[in-house]
Parts: C-alpha cells; sequence; structure tokens
C-alpha cells in the first residue's frame, strides 16, 4: 500500500526531497561534517532513484500529471471549473523525463566531487544548502506545466547558481562574476514575467495546455515570445548574450560549474517548451526557427574562436560550452523551422531534432567531465592559468586519461558519443541548408584544435621543478570523475540503444502538441 | 479606467529603470534601477485584473459580486518576494566587491574581461 | 540485437562498435610489428638524454611551450577579425546588459513588424 501511495506522488517528492534536505543541512551539519556528508550524498541518492522510477513509467505508460491539491493527482480539470485546469500542475512527459535523468546523473557524480575537492573550505553548510536547493530548482524547471511556476523555479535557480558562483571570494573576482551573472538573470526573469502578464491578460490561463489550446498568433502574442524567447536564450548562453558564461563559469568551484551547466540547459529546454509546445504551429515557425539557427550558429562559432586565444583553463571550457549550445539550438532550430511541413520533418526534421537533443544529454555527460578534470588539476596545482602548468601527465594519470576521453567526446571523435550527435545533426541538417552543416564540421575541427591546445600545456612535457610534489587527487573525485568518463564510453559505444529508448520519445513528445493537450484536458 | 493611465504609468516605469541600469555608472544606482524595472511589471500584472467598479476579491460580507482578478495579485506578491531575495544578493555582493576593489563604479570593476 | 545494431540518420549507418573492432585489427597489427624490433636499451647512459646537435640542454621550464604561444601563427593570420571581436568582450556588466536590451529590439521588430 505504502508503494502505491509513494508511486502516486512521485512529481511531487521529486522537488520535496532537495528542498526538505537542503533546510535540514544546517542543523545536520551542526553534528559533525562527516554526518552533513553522509546526509547530502543520502538526499542526493534518494532524488536520483526517485528521478529514474518517474521517468521509467513515463517511458512505460506516457506522460504523467500531478496536479497539487487536488483529490486524486491525476483529476487535471476539476469538475465545477468550466473545462480548465484551474490548478498549478507537474506535466512530466518523455522530455521532461529525459532532462530530469540528465540533472540527476550529473548531479550525482558532481555532489560526490564536491565532498572531497570542497572539503577544508569554510562555510560548507551554506555550499550544500544552495546545493541542494539549485538541484530542485532544476528538478522544478523541468517538470513542471505551469507557465509561472516556470519562472519561480527559474528564479530560484538564478539566485542558487549566483550565491554559488561567489562562494569562493578569490579577492572579490568571484563576487563580480556572481554579481554580473545575477543582474542578468535578473533582467532576463523580469523579461519572462513580462511575457508571462501579456499571455494572462489576453487568455486569462497560466497553464501550459489551456494557453497552448487558446493561443493565436496576434502581435501581443508575438511580442511575448520574443521577449520570452531573448530571456531563455540570455539564461542558455548564446551569442550574443553570452557575455556572462566566461566570467561566471571560470570563477565558480568546480563541481558548481558542472551543475550550472545542467542549469542553463533546463533553459534551453524551457526555450523549446515554450516554441514547441505551447504555441505549436501557431508560430510562423520558419521566422522564429531560423532565428533560432542563427542564435545557433553564432554562437558555434564566436564560442569557438574566442576559445582558442585563452590562457585560462576554465574560462576556454566555458567558451566551449557556449559553442556546444549552438550546436544544440542549430539542431532544434532546424526542427523547428520545418515543423509545420510532415514530409520534411519525416525526411529530416526528426533527425535533427534527435540529434539537438541527443546532444544536450552528452553535452552535460562530457562538460561535465572536463570541468571536473579543470577543478582537479586546480585542486593540485592552486592555479588557473595555463601559462603556468606543463608536464601534469607523469604524475596525474588518471586524470590525463579522462581529459583525454572528454575532449576526444567534444571534439567528435569517434567512438565517442560526441560524433554520434554530431553525426545525426551533420546529415539532417546538410539537406536542410549545406552552409550550416559546414561551419558545424568546421567549428568541431577549432574545437579539437584548442583542446589539443590545453593538452599540450597541461599533460605533455617534461616534469617541471615546480610541481615536484604534485600527486593524483583523492579517490572521491575520481570516482565521480570515472563515473562521467563510463558514461561518455558506453554512450557512445551504443549510440542506437539511448536514441530508441530515450531520445526518439522525447523528440515525439516535444513534437506532438495535440498528444500533450490531449493528457491533460482531456484525462480525468 | 481614465485614459489607461496605468499602462502609460507601466511604460513610463518600465523606460525609466532600463534608463537607469543603461546610464548610470554606480553599482547602487543600477540595483534601484532594476527595483524600478520590478515595480514596473508588478504594477503591470495587477492593473492586468482591474475590472471596472470591481471591489476586492473577499466574499464575506461583499456588497456586490463584481470582483477584481486575485490571480494576478498572488502573481505579483510572489514576485515581490523573488525581487527582495534578488536585492538582498546583490547588495551583500556590492558589499564585499567594495571590501575588496574599493570601488563601486561599474566602469572599474573589471577584472574578467575578453 | 537491438543493443548492437548500428545507430541510422536517415542518410546512412553509424555503428560505433565495427569502428572499434576495426582499430583493435589495426592497433594488433601494428602492435606484431612494433614487437619485431630490436629491444636493447640501455636506462639512465646517453641513450635516454635529449640530443640537440651538442648544444647544452636548457632548463626544463624553458624547454616547454606555454599556452599562450601555441597558436600564434593562426591568431596572427586571423587578426582582423580578432581585433574586433576580443574588445567586443569588455567586462563592463552595463554592456552586457546594452546587448541583451539591443537583442530584444531587433528581434521585436523583426517578429513583429514583419
Amino acid at each position: 500500500m505504502t508503494w502505491e501511495v509513494i508511486t502516486s506522488n512521485l512529481p511531487a517528492l521529486l522537488v520535496a526531497v532537495p528542498l526538505f534536505a537542503a533546510f535540514l543541512c544546517p542543523l545536520v551539519g551542526r553534528i559533525s561534517p562527516g554526518m552533513r556528508a553522509s546526509w547530502v550524498f543520502g538526499a542526493m541518492v534518494l532524488t536520483a532513484a526517485i528521478a529514474y522510477i518517474l521517468a521509467f513509467i513515463v517511458y512505460s505508460q506516457g506522460t504523467v500529471i500531478y496536479v497539487f491539491g487536488a483529490t486524486t493527482p491525476d483529476l487535471s480539470v476539476p469538475i465545477d471549473s468550466g473545462g480548465i485546469p484551474i490548478r498549478i500542475m507537474f506535466t512530466v512527459d518523455a522530455m521532461s523525463a529525459l532532462m530530469e535523468i540528465i540533472a540527476v546523473t550529473v548531479g550525482l557524480g558532481v555532489l560526490l566531487y564536491s565532498l572531497s575537492s570542497d572539503e577544508r573550505r569554510s562555510g560548507l553548510e551554506n555550499y550544500y544548502t544552495i546545493f541542494l536547493l539549485m538541484i530542485a530548482a532544476v528538478l522544478g524547471m523541468v517538470s513542471t506545466g505551469d507557465l509561472f511556476n516556470f519562472f519561480v523555479f527559474l528564479e530560484i535557480s538564478s539566485l542558487a547558481s549566483a550565491g554559488l558562483i561567489a562562494y569562493r571570494v578569490e579577492k572579490g573576482v568571484a563576487v563580480e562574476a556572481g554579481l554580473k551573472y545575477l543582474m542578468v538573470s535578473t533582467i532576463a526573469g523580469i523579461f519572462f514575467l513580462f511575457a508571462i502578464g501579456i499571455l494572462y491578460g489576453q487568455y486569462n490561463a497560466l497553464n501550459m495546455a489551456i494557453l497552448a489550446e487558446r493561443i493565436q498568433w496576434t502581435p501581443l502574442d508575438k511580442i511575448a515570445l520574443v521577449l520570452m524567447v531573448a530571456a531563455l536564450a540570455t539564461k542558455c548562453g548564446s551569442v550574443p548574450l553570452h557575455f556572462w558564461t566566461p566570467d561566471a563559469y571560470s570563477m565558480a568551484p568546480a563541481a558548481v560549474t558542472a551543475m550550472l551547466v545542467v542549469a542553463s540547459q533546463a533553459s534551453l529546454y524551457g526555450l523549446f517548451r515554450i516554441s514547441f509546445t505551447l504555441y505549436g504551429v501557431a508560430l510562423s515557425y520558419v521566422t522564429i526557427g531560423w532565428v533560432i539557427i542563427i542564435l545557433g550558429v553564432l554562437s558555434m562559432v564566436v564560442g569557438v574562436t574566442m576559445a582558442i586565444p585563452q590562457k585560462d583553463i576554465k574560462r576556454l571550457m566555458a567558451y566551449h560550452a557556449v559553442s556546444q549550445t549552438g550546436y544544440m539550438l542549430l539542431g532544434v532550430g532546424v526542427g523547428l523551422a520545418v515543423l509545420g511541413d510532415q514530409a520534411l520533418l519525416n525526411s529530416y526534421g526528426y533527425t535533427a531534432m534527435e540529434g539537438g537533443i541527443f546532444h544536450i544529454m552528452n553535452h552535460a555527460l562530457y562538460k561535465g567531465l572536463l570541468f571536473l578534470t579543470a577543478g582537479a588539476i586546480i585542486y593540485r596545482i592552486g592555479t588557473s592559468d595555463l601559462n603556468r602548468m606543463g608536464g601534469l601527465g607523469h604524475r596525474m594519470k588518471y586524470t590525463m586519461v579522462f581529459f583525454m576521453i572528454g575532449s576526444l567526446a567534444i571534439a567528435g571523435i569517434p567512438p565517442f558519443n560526441g560524433f554520434a550527435s554530431k553525426f545525426l545533426i551533420y546529415e539532417s541538417v546538410f539537406l536542410f541548408s549545406p552552409v550550416l552543416a559546414i561551419i558545424a564540421m568546421v567549428v568541431s575541427i577549432l574545437t579539437l584544435a584548442s583542446f589539443v591546445k590545453v593538452f599540450h600545456s597541461v599533460f605533455m612535457g617534461p616534469p617541471l621543478p615546480e610541481h615536484d610534489k604534485v600527486s593524483e587527487v583523492p579517490f572521491p573525485m575520481l570516482a565521480a570523475m570515472g563515473f562521467l568518463a563510463i558514461l561518455v564510453i558506453i554512450s557512445g559505444l551504443f549510440p542506437q540503444v539511448f536514441i530508441q529508448n530515450l531520445i526518439v520519445p522525447a523528440v515525439h513528445a516535444l513534437t506532438n502538441q495535440a498528444g500533450y493537450l490531449g493528457t491533460v484536458l482531456g484525462g480525468a | 479606467m481614465f485614459w489607461n493611465l496605468p499602462y502609460i504609468a507601466v511604460v513610463l516605469l518600465t523606460i525609466i529603470g532600463i534608463a537607469t541600469i543603461l546610464l548610470k555608472k554606480n553599482l547602487i544606482k543600477m540595483f534601484l534601477g532594476v527595483s524600478i524595472l520590478t515595480s514596473a511589471v508588478n504594477l503591470f500584472l495587477i492593473v492586468l485584473g482591474y475590472r471596472d467598479s470591481g471591489i476586492a476579491p473577499i466574499y464575506t460580507y461583499a456588497p456586490s459580486e463584481l470582483m477584481v482578478l486575485p490571480t494576478p495579485q498572488a502573481l505579483c506578491l510572489t514576485s515581490i518576494v523573488i525581487g527582495v531575495a534578488t536585492s538582498a544578493l546583490m547588495l551583500s555582493f556590492a558589499v564585499v566587491i567594495y571590501r575588496y576593489y574599493g570601488t563601486v563604479n561599474v566602469d572599474e570593476i573589471r577584472e574578467l574581461k575578453e | 540485437m537491438a543493443v548492437i545494431s548500428p545507430l541510422s540518420s536517415g542518410f546512412g549507418l553509424w555503428g560505433p562498435l565495427f569502428w572499434v573492432l576495426a582499430f583493435a585489427i589495426a592497433f594488433i597489427i601494428a602492435f606484431a610489428i612494433w614487437s619485431l624490433g630490436t629491444a636493447s636499451y640501455k636506462k639512465g647512459t646517453e641513450q635516454g638524454r635529449p640530443y640537440l646537435s651538442g648544444n647544452p640542454e636548457p632548463e626544463k621550464g624553458a624547454v616547454h611551450i606555454r599556452a599562450g604561444n601555441l597558436y600564434w601563427g593562426y591568431t596572427e593570420g586571423l587578426k582582423g577579425y580578432y581585433d574586433r571581436i576580443v574588445p567586443l568582450h569588455t567586462g563592463i556588466m552595463t554592456d552586457y546588459l546594452l546587448w541583451i536590451f539591443w537583442v530584444t529590439g531587433i528581434l521585436l521588430i523583426l517578429v513583429v513588424v514583419i
């Protein structure tokens, strides 16, 4: 009996468990630091288990609806409301389940890493509290089916991330990065709230499904869409709104940076949810599709060309995060641009979207791995300046192997997972417009070039006399990096398993607006 | 409402807020601009719910049945709380930056460039 | 069989397991040829030290090429592009916000008017 109670309340538990653990964390920390470490790790493992069970239920039985405050959790349309879903609900369809799996997998590895890398810092109870809050916010952002609820979780994740970026006050530089991130996020949030106000004023609804049913393409709707697209494009770090990305990613602790990548991808999920499910074919998909494609191409090119002359290891990787976000925008933008045309969708639209969304999963994995290796190097050396490193391959062998796996994956070298998703993107975008595919391939080569630069200057060469006492990093950090590396290798060697079972249902759930409406509005 | 005056107020507040953020160099004045912009959006939300000669949406001892919409008021409350948290965090960042940099001029807080 | 079937985009096949198999076969052939060589190597004698045409070997820190000097030719060659893009990343927060407002404005004109 208890199992049914738990299973029917899973979406609420997904956000409630990290929240509860976060707020009790300072009290548990009073007992001992070891107690706090096991409390935090236990909470993360429990959240991961809840997310995996929920994803399994969604993939086998279809969309799960959870209404807060109703008599039964799937009473989405109350009897006496006249056909309008009036309560806040979590609508977990296949795309949400995929983003949840990505978030908790990376979060699990990252938390294991930060248990050992931030051990000797002060103020740790605040760190773990805000970290769990950030995880709860990201999970809430990708599961919700209500537009204002999305805004609330977006703001929670912005505030939590800004606090975490400024955690190591390295003579004020990290606080400057946190301030820039917070200002940009606040302006983006204000734009988003303005758009919500416009949509509410027109249609008197905040639920995504009922808005999707009622929406037409009036000029006010156009203004609302542009404001939301601009706000979410800022939050996910696409050029020319990417200026906060190198500052924030380079100054945060390494574990937090890997989680920030996941938070940016949750904003990318929001962008796709609004374009595909909220507006659907009501918007002029060619225009908006081309806008997203142009943003993607600019991100790819500017991101990788700014990365090559960088001298700070995490800043370089942050520019690569901008560039890889361009790949995702390109893939899904091509899918959006052919949304109304079923023949073109079947021929290359679905493949492009599969490539883009598979790239989201791959990017979270290999970018997390790369940032964790950069954090390991900084942990031992003490500086993140590439000009002062050299010859570390003699002493940090495991870190070198993990870095090689991560950088081969990001450059799109077979047999790792970067190649599988880039293969899908190249083949389908080439049919849409050959120039874009050629630009994507050149960007891939430049990515490999800049990671060869980092590999040479950090690991190759004779062992330098100033790094004589450097040894390998502690075991929890190696275990976390190994966990992500094994996932990179597995999803590279068996891409068909991941695509058939995880990605294709997500793509079909995203493009199938009628199915989403039917589940939420037509259900009991 | 009289000549859409509240909507004109929203537009004016937005313009003042954006101008303050972009033109002022002092960090604290930029935060005030963000605060003004947040107030503009909150006002926009409240004004959306107004119905002509409507009363407060409370059912007990209600003199008439025509009420203003309560949902935007709930949205605005949430937004005010988020605004409070954001202002608190931004101001504490400003305090720490002043301690290390010695200035709150935006043009000089640029340790992280290109 | 679904586990080891190749990935198919609509237009081609990619089978990573076959790639790994081919790579392993090539590696085994190369390793067999390599192990046919002479295995005499005296550790610690003159054979292990780098030979620089009789010049004295500089100290280790000066031999290693640092990251700022790699790809100098590439950066010099694309100087026209880099001289325009790199100064755009000023580090001043007001410029970041100005970019947000410009892009929103351009998108508004593009989507709403056209």
